[in-house]
C-alpha cells in the first residue's frame, strides 16, 4: 500500500499523453471527399484501439506504479542503516509532496532491477558527499518556480545565505565536518519550520545549534567556546521561549542569521540587540557610553548584558555590590554618582508601585471597588518601563522624568488605596450601627410582642 | 382636647372616604394556625420583603444604569464608586436577589414538607411555582446587566441550552438574544424583562397568590389537624394583626440585618468588562440557584444513544419540573388519600440533589 502513496504523480501523465496524441491521429485526417468511407473505418479503428490502451494502461497502473518505487520496495526489506531512511520518510515533506529518492540520489526508481536501478550511467549518485549537500538541495531549493509551485512565499535564497556564512564557506573549503543543511533539518525527516517536531522549530532551534556548538570534540578543531548553550539556558530569552512558550522570542539565529549564520562582529552587537530593543539601541547611540565603547572596540549591549547569559536586568546593575557599572567607574567619579542615583530613583518608583499594589489588593480583597485605580496602576508600571529603558541613554535627567510622573501616579493609587480602606472601615461601623439599631427594634417588638400577649392573657408584668 | 377633637376629624375624614374600620375588622378577624412549624410561615413574608428591598432598590439603581454594551459596565462601575451609597444599593439588590430566591424556596419546600399544597390549595401552589419561575427569570436576565465578563459568557450559555430545544429552540434564542449571538440587542431585551415584563408579571402574580392565600386561608399540617381532632379541639390561632405581623416585621428586620452585613462585608463585585471577541474564561459558571442543573448537564455524555446529551438533560428537566408542578394532582389517590410517603420521598430527593449537586457544580 506505501507504494501507492509514495506514487510520483508527475511521471504518470507522459503515457496518457502519448495516448492522447493517438487520439487526436484522426482529426488530422479530413473525413470528407471520395475517401470518406474509408475515413471513418481508421476513425472507428483508432477510437477502439486508443480505447483498449487506456483501459490496458489503467489496468496496469499499479504494476507500473511498484515499478517506479523500486527504492522503497528494496530498502524495506533490507535492515538497519539502509533501511532506516525508508522507515522515517513518509514523515518527510519532500515525499509528502511527491518527491522520492531518486530525486536526490538519482538512479532509476522504475527499475526492478537493482543493479539497473543504481547504475552510475542513469545518474545514481549514491550516498551525498557531506561536502555536495548544499549544493544538491539548492538545485531546487534556489529554483523559485519549482519552490513557488509548493510555497509561493518561499525564499529562495537560502544558499546564495549559506554560501556567505562560516558554515558554508568552510564546506566549500573542504570541511566536511562544518554544518550543511542536513546538520539542522535533519535527513530523510525533514519536517517544516512550522511542525514542533522539527528539529529547526523555533522552541528546538538552540538544541539543535547545541548539538554540536556544545559539544567540546566538535568544537575544538575550530578552537570555539562549547558554554553558549549553557549560557543562554540561564538567559531571560530562554526563560521567555522555553518556559513561557513565546515563539518570537530570540534563540541563536535571532542573533546569528540562519542560512548566513555568522558570529556578529563587535561593531554590530548594538545593531543585532537593536533589531528588537528599539528604543534601547536608539538610546545608545546618542549615549555619551557608544563612542567611548566603539573607540575602545567594545560591542555595546554585551558590556553590560553580556551575550548569551542576557539576565533580567534590575537597578542592582547600576549600584551596589554587584553593579555592571562599576566595573568602569569609582563610586565616587561622576559616573558612578549618576549610576547611584540612577538605580536610587528606579528603586524608589519600584517601592512606590509594590506599595500602592499591595495597599488596592487588599482593599480589592476587602471587595472594594479599586479597578480605576488599579487601571492607573498599570501606567505607573510603563512609567518604571520608560525609566528602565531610558537608563541606556545613561543621563539621570532622562530617568528622572519618568520616574516622577510615576511617583505621581504611584502617590495617587496609594491615596485611592487609604480612602478605600477608610470607607471599608466607614462601611464596618456603619454596619455595626445599624446591626445595633435593628438588634434593638427587635428587642422592642419582642418585648411590645410578649407585653401585648401576657396581657392579653391576664398575666401583669410582675407575675 | 383639641389634638383629640383634631384626631377625630381627621379619622372621620378617611373613614368616610376609605372605609377603614372594615378593614380594621377584616384583620382583626384574621388569624394564624400556632404549632411546632409556624416558624416556616414567615419565609412567604420575608420573601415578599425582599421583593420589595428588589424593587426598591432596582428603581435606584435605574437612575443611573444605562442598557448599551458600551456604557452598562461603565455605569455600574460609577454607581459603585462615584454615587454616595452606590454600592451599598448595588450590593443590597444583588445579594436581596439571591436571598430571595433562597427564601422562596425554603417557602416552596416548607408548603411541600407541610403538606400545604393540599386541596383547595392547588392554584396558590402553582402561582408560588410560577412566581419562583419568575423569580428565577429576574436573576438570568439581571445577571447579564453589569455587562461583565461572567454574565456575559453565563448568558450566552444559558441561551445556547436553549437554542438546544428541538423545533422551537433556534427561534427561543433568537427571541431571548436579538440575534444570532449575545450583543447589544440582547442587554436591551434582558434590561426590558427585568425592569418592565418580569416586574409587571410577577406583580400580578403575588397579588394573586396573596388573594388566593386569604381565600383558602393558612394551612396546618395533617398531623397537627389530627392531633387537635383527636382532642376534640381546634388548633390554637394568634391574630394576624397585630402579634404574627410583629413576628413577620422581627424575621424583617433580621433579614435587613444579614443583607446589611452581607453588603457591607461582602460587596458585590463587578469583575471584568465583558470583551465578546475573547475566548470564554476557564470556570465559568452560572449563578448558584442554576448550577444543580449546569453541572449536571456536564456530566452527561455529550451522545446517549442516538440523541444529544444536553437535549437529552433539558427534556429530563422539563418532564421533572411538569412533575413538580403538577405536585397537588398527583399528591392525593384516587380517593382522596394523602400520599403522603412518596410526596416526601419525592421532597427529600430534589432537595438532596439540588443541595449535592449546587455543592459539586461550586467547586469542580
Amino acid at each position: 500500500m506505501s507504494l501507492r502513496v509514495n506514487r510520483p504523480m508527475r511521471t504518470l501523465p507522459n503515457r496518457q499523453l502519448w495516448i492522447i496524441g493517438t487520439k487526436s491521429l484522426p482529426t488530422r485526417v479530413s473525413p470528407v471527399g471520395r475517401h470518406g468511407r474509408r475515413v471513418t473505418s481508421i476513425f472507428h479503428a483508432t477510437f477502439f484501439l486508443s480505447s483498449l490502451v487506456l483501459i490496458s494502461t489503467s489496468l496496469l497502473e499499479p504494476m507500473v506504479t511498484e515499478a517506479e518505487d523500486s527504492c522503497i520496495t528494496c530498502h524495506s526489506a533490507l535492515e538497519g542503516n539502509l533501511q532506516t531512511p525508508v522507515k522515517v520518510f513518509s514523515t518527510d515533506v519532500h515525499q509528502q509532496r511527491g518527491f522520492s529518492c531518486a530525486d536526490c540520489h538519482g538512479g532509476n526508481r522504475n527499475l526492478d532491477d537493482p543493479e539497473s536501478a543504481m547504475s552510475r550511467s542513469r545518474g545514481f549518485l549514491g550516498k551525498i558527499a557531506r561536502t555536495a549537500v548544499p549544493k544538491l538541495c539548492a538545485r531546487c531549493h534556489s529554483d523559485a518556480n519549482l519552490i513557488h509551485k509548493f510555497k509561493p512565499q518561499q525564499r529562495v535564497d537560502q544558499f546564495a545565505l549559506y554560501q556567505t556564512s562560516i558554515h558554508g564557506k568552510r564546506i566549500a573549503a573542504g570541511d566536511a565536518a562544518a554544518a550543511n543543511c542536513v546538520d539542522c533539518h535533519s535527513v530523510h525527516d525533514i519536517r517544516e519550520v512550522r511542525d514542533p517536531l522539527s528539529p529547526v522549530h523555533p522552541l528546538r532551534l538552540p538544541e539543535t545549534c547545541a548539538h554540536c556548538h556544545a559539544d567540546p570534540a566538535h568544537m575544538a578543531k575550530y578552537k570555539l567556546e562549547t558554554n553558549q548553550f549553557a549560557e543562554y539556558r540561564r538567559s531571560v530569552h530562554w526563560e521567555a521561549l522555553a518556559q513561557r512558550g513565546d515563539l518570537s522570542a530570540p534563540s541563536c539565529a535571532s542573533c546569528h542569521g540562519n542560512h548566513g549564520a555568522t558570529p556578529p562582529q563587535v561593531s554590530s552587537v548594538a545593531a543585532v540587540c537593536g533589531t528588537c530593543h528599539t528604543l534601547f539601541e536608539e538610546l545608545y547611540n546618542r549615549s555619551p557610553h557608544q563612542p567611548v565603547f566603539a573607540s575602545m572596540g567594545l560591542g555595546g549591549c554585551v558590556v553590560c548584558h553580556s551575550n548569551h547569559a542576557v539576565k533580567k536586568p534590575s537597578a542592582d546593575m547600576l549600584a551596589g555590590a554587584n553593579a555592571v557599572c562599576a566595573q568602569c567607574h569609582e563610586s565616587t567619579s561622576t559616573g558612578g554618582a549618576a549610576a547611584t542615583e540612577m538605580a536610587r530613583l528606579i528603586s524608589s518608583l519600584d517601592v512606590a508601585l509594590a506599595r500602592s499594589d499591595e495597599i488596592l489588593h487588599r482593599a480589592q480583597h476587602s471587595g472594594m471597588e479599586v479597578s480605576e485605580a488599579l487601571l492607573r496602576q498599570q501606567e505607573g508600571r510603563e512609567d518604571l518601563v520608560k525609566a528602565r529603558v531610558a537608563v541606556h541613554n545613561f543621563r539621570v535627567g532622562q530617568v528622572s522624568k519618568p520616574v516622577n510622573d510615576g511617583l505621581a501616579i504611584s502617590s495617587e493609587t496609594y491615596g485611592a488605596g487609604e480612602s478605600a480602606l477608610k470607607e471599608r472601615k466607614f462601611r464596618r461601623v456603619g454596619l455595626a450601627f445599624s446591626l445595633l439599631t435593628i438588634v434593638v427594634t427587635m428587642s422592642g417588638l419582642w418585648l411590645a410582642i410578649r407585653s401585648m400577649e401576657n396581657k392579653s392573657r391576664g398575666i401583669s408584668p410582675g407575675d | 382636647m383639641l389634638a383629640g377633637k383634631t384626631k377625630n376629624r381627621i379619622h372621620s375624614w378617611f373613614e368616610e372616604r376609605l372605609g377603614l374600620s372594615s378593614v380594621r375588622e377584616f384583620i382583626g378577624h384574621k388569624t394564624v394556625p400556632l404549632h411546632s412549624a409556624t416558624l416556616w410561615y414567615y419565609f412567604g413574608g420575608i420573601t415578599l420583603f425582599l421583593f420589595v428591598i428588589q424593587v426598591l432598590t432596582g428603581v435606584l439603581l435605574l437612575l443611573y444604569y444605562r442598557p448599551t454594551p458600551s456604557e452598562a459596565y461603565e455605569s455600574v462601575q460609577f454607581i459603585m464608586t462615584r454615587v454616595q451609597f452606590g454600592w451599598l444599593v448595588r450590593s443590597i439588590h444583588s445579594w436581596s436577589a439571591n436571598l430571595m430566591i433562597l427564601s422562596a424556596v425554603i417557602h416552596m419546600f416548607s408548603v411541600v414538607f407541610l403538606r400545604a399544597y393540599r386541596r383547595p390549595r392547588e392554584l396558590t401552589w402553582l402561582s408560588g411555582i410560577l412566581l419562583l419561575g419568575l423569580a428565577l427569570g429576574f436573576g438570568f436576565s439581571g445577571y447579564l446587566l453589569p455587562w461583565n465578563t461572567v454574565s456575559y459568557f453565563a448568558t450566552k450559555v444559558g441561551t445556547d441550552m436553549a437554542a438546544s430545544i428541538p423545533f422551537i429552540g433556534h427561534h427561543l434564542a433568537r427571541f431571548l438574544r436579538g440575534g444570532e449571538d449575545v450583543g447589544g440587542a440582547t442587554l436591551t431585551r434582558f434590561f426590558g424583562f427585568h425592569v418592565a415584563v418580569l416586574p409587571g408579571l410577577a406583580t400580578l402574580l403575588m397579588l394573586l397568590h396573596l388573594a388566593l392565600v386569604q381565600k383558602c386561608g393558612i394551612s396546618s399540617p395533617p398531623w397537627v389537624e389530627n392531633e387537635y381532632r383527636r382532642k376534640n379541639a381546634r388548633i390554637p390561632q394568634m391574630p394576624f394583626f397585630p402579634n404574627f405581623f410583629l413576628r413577620e416585621l422581627m424575621a424583617w428586620y433580621a433579614a435587613l440585618g444579614v443583607l446589611g452585613c452581607l453588603a457591607a462585608l461582602f460587596p458585590w463585585e463587578l469583575g471584568e468588562k465583558a470583551d465578546p471577541f475573547a475566548s470564554a474564561p476557564a470556570g465559568i459558571r452560572p449563578e448558584w440557584y442554576f448550577l444543580a442543573p449546569f453541572y449536571t448537564l456536564k456530566l452527561i455524555p455529550s451522545h446517549v444513544g442516538f440523541i444529544e446529551g444536553e437535549l437529552l438533560g433539558l427534556v429530563a428537566f422539563a418532564v421533572l419540573a411538569l412533575v413538580w408542578v403538577a405536585l397537588p394532582f398527583w399528591a392525593t389517590d384516587y380517593e382522596g388519600l394523602d400520599r403522603a410517603r412518596l410526596v416526601t420521598g419525592a421532597g427529600v430527593l430534589l432537595l438532596a440533589y439540588l443541595v449535592t449537586f449546587s455543592i459539586l457544580g461550586y467547586w469542580r
